[in-house]
């Protein structure tokens, strides 16, 4: 099985580096199958934390971070050995967080990293509000943790694996699985019409 | 009639879960490579080697395999011959996985499931308990993630869909899971029982090493012919095109009633962490 150019491609990946939180110039060169070594600032949240986001957003109260430019990475790290920021640390499926994402990029968050397919709702809104959808190596938790240089938690502390969490990270490795044009990297799967 | 103290048990089901979580079997690890071998896509080889990484590298700095270090999936063979002494059963291998959990630092995945509160110790543990002759005490462990478990489904098929229908069951659900159960998996499957038995039967044959076929010649030959249409699938690692989207079917198979087909399948990723201690 030939690996298959990306929908919408025929373009040759490329490689960037960047740095978060990321601007609408960072994020408009990208296109499917390209590789981003990203580093700075990015916030992890999965499911709990968003719904609380979410009801933050509504009641009108503090968001644990600005939304301005950020790069969410949906995770829950392993508890951290002595010595180290983080434990294992990979990413965790996406669509379970589908509800949520359109609204917040329409306020400003510019990329989620995660694993596996994101509806249709939320690759619309990457076309409408120039976002991105990187995809990391999923259960590669060790060796992913390995590009992560710091961990504090900064807000839904209650939350334990969910809690939200600020990571500095350094030449954090991804994909660009779903890009500002509507493109998607995933294989279509060769089922008989 | 033999003995066996809860705190050894206890003892053993500690060590054993912060193994597992930390050493891929070999049986897995040799898949991984033999399929890098085989990969045509280059993405697919760049993360099957990233995976081989990713092994040693947990076995070297002693971090979890994944941060999703699962909920804790216990199957017993209790011998009939065999008593234990101190707590219960259930107590000591609940007991030894918290305190696995805990020293080892592996993530507690366990909640509530409508509020969501998490219950802070990976607490309460599946166990499914066999009773069996003799007085032996064999103990497996499943390290169960999230992300894989939620691809799996049960479903009730006629008896006239048959063997086709399994089948075409199965190639349906591996499609439509794509990239998110993280490919390349391994699936169990079970069929017949009853409703309740056939995710069991699915679940148990994940247990079975990628290495021994079932050894009823006929469902191995099945096992083979479902491992060989999925992967003509072109899912690929992570779901991003290639060869490698399963790297091992496994079949588990019970008589079921008349009037029914039942079916399951459970998806395994390619962190598949599982373990046994005989006490």
């Amino acid at each position: 099985m030939p690996f298959r150019t990306p929908r919408g491609g025929g373009t040759v990946s490329k490689e960037y580096r960047l740095q978060a939180p990321l601007r609408d110039e960072d994020v408009i060169q990208l296109k499917v199958g390209d590789r981003v070594l990203l580093s700075g600032i990015i916030y992890t949240a999965r499911d709990a934390a968003h719904k609380k986001i979410i009801q933050a957003l509504e009641s009108g109260s503090e968001l644990p971070f600005p939304l301005k430019g950020a790069v969410i990475y949906y995770v829950g790290p392993s508890p951290a050995p002595e010595g180290r920021p983080i434990g294992s640390a990979g990413p965790t499926t996406s669509y379970r967080m589908d509800s949520y994402t359109p609204r917040l990029h329409s306020l400003g968050v510019k990329a989620t990293i995660g694993k596996g397919k994101r509806s249709q709702d939320v690759k619309d809104a990457l076309v409408r509000h120039n976002a991105v959808y990187f995809g990391a190596t999923g259960g590669a938790g060790a060796l992913l943790s390995q590009r992560i240089e710091s961990s504090k938690i900064i807000a839904f502390d209650d939350l334990g694996p969910e809690a939200v969490r600020e990571l500095v990270v350094r030449d954090f490795p991804l994909l660009v699985v779903n890009d500002a044009f509507g493109g998607e990297l995933y294989a279509k799967p060769n089922l008989p019409d | 009639m033999r003995t066996v103290t809860s705190s050894d048990i206890a003892d053993r089901v500690a060590e054993m879960v912060v193994r597992a979580n930390r050493f891929l079997p070999p049986d897995v690890l040799t898949a991984i490579s033999r399929a890098k071998g085989n990969e045509s896509s280059p993405s697919g080889k760049e993360i099957l080697g990233q995976l081989e990484e990713n092994a040693a590298l947990a076995r070297e700095s002693g971090l979890p395999l994944c941060q999703d270090t699962g909920m804790a999936v216990f199957f017993v063979e209790l011998g009939e011959q065999c008593r234990v002494e101190g707590a219960s059963l259930r107590e000591a291998i609940t007991q030894g996985m918290v305190r696995g959990y805990q020293d080892g630092l592996l993530r507690k995945s366990m909640c509530h499931p409508l509020t969501r509160k998490n219950t802070g110790d990976n607490t309460p543990a599946v166990i499914h308990v066999d009773l069996v002759e003799g007085d032996g005490l064999k103990i497996s462990f499943m390290a169960k993630g999230g992300g894989s478990e939620n691809m799996s489904r049960v479903t009730m098929l006629s008896p006239a869909q048959g063997w086709k229908g399994i089948k075409e069951f199965v190639i349906n659900r591996v499609a439509e899971a794509g990239p998110n159960p993280c490919p390349p998996t391994m699936l169990g499957i079970g069929i017949g029982g009853s409703f309740e038995l056939a995710p069991k039967l699915a679940k148990q044959a994940l247990l079975r090493p990628l290495d021994q076929p079932h050894p009823d010649q006929e469902i191995a030959r099945m096992e083979q012919e479902l491992l060989d249409e999925i992967n003509s699938l072109g899912i690929g690692p992570m779901g991003l095109g290639g060869d490698t989207t399963c790297l091992g079917v496994r079949i588990n198979m019970a008589p079921c009633h008349i009037a029914s087909l039942p079916l399951a399948v459970n998806v395994q990723c390619h962190s598949a962490r599982h373990e046994e201690v005989e006490l």
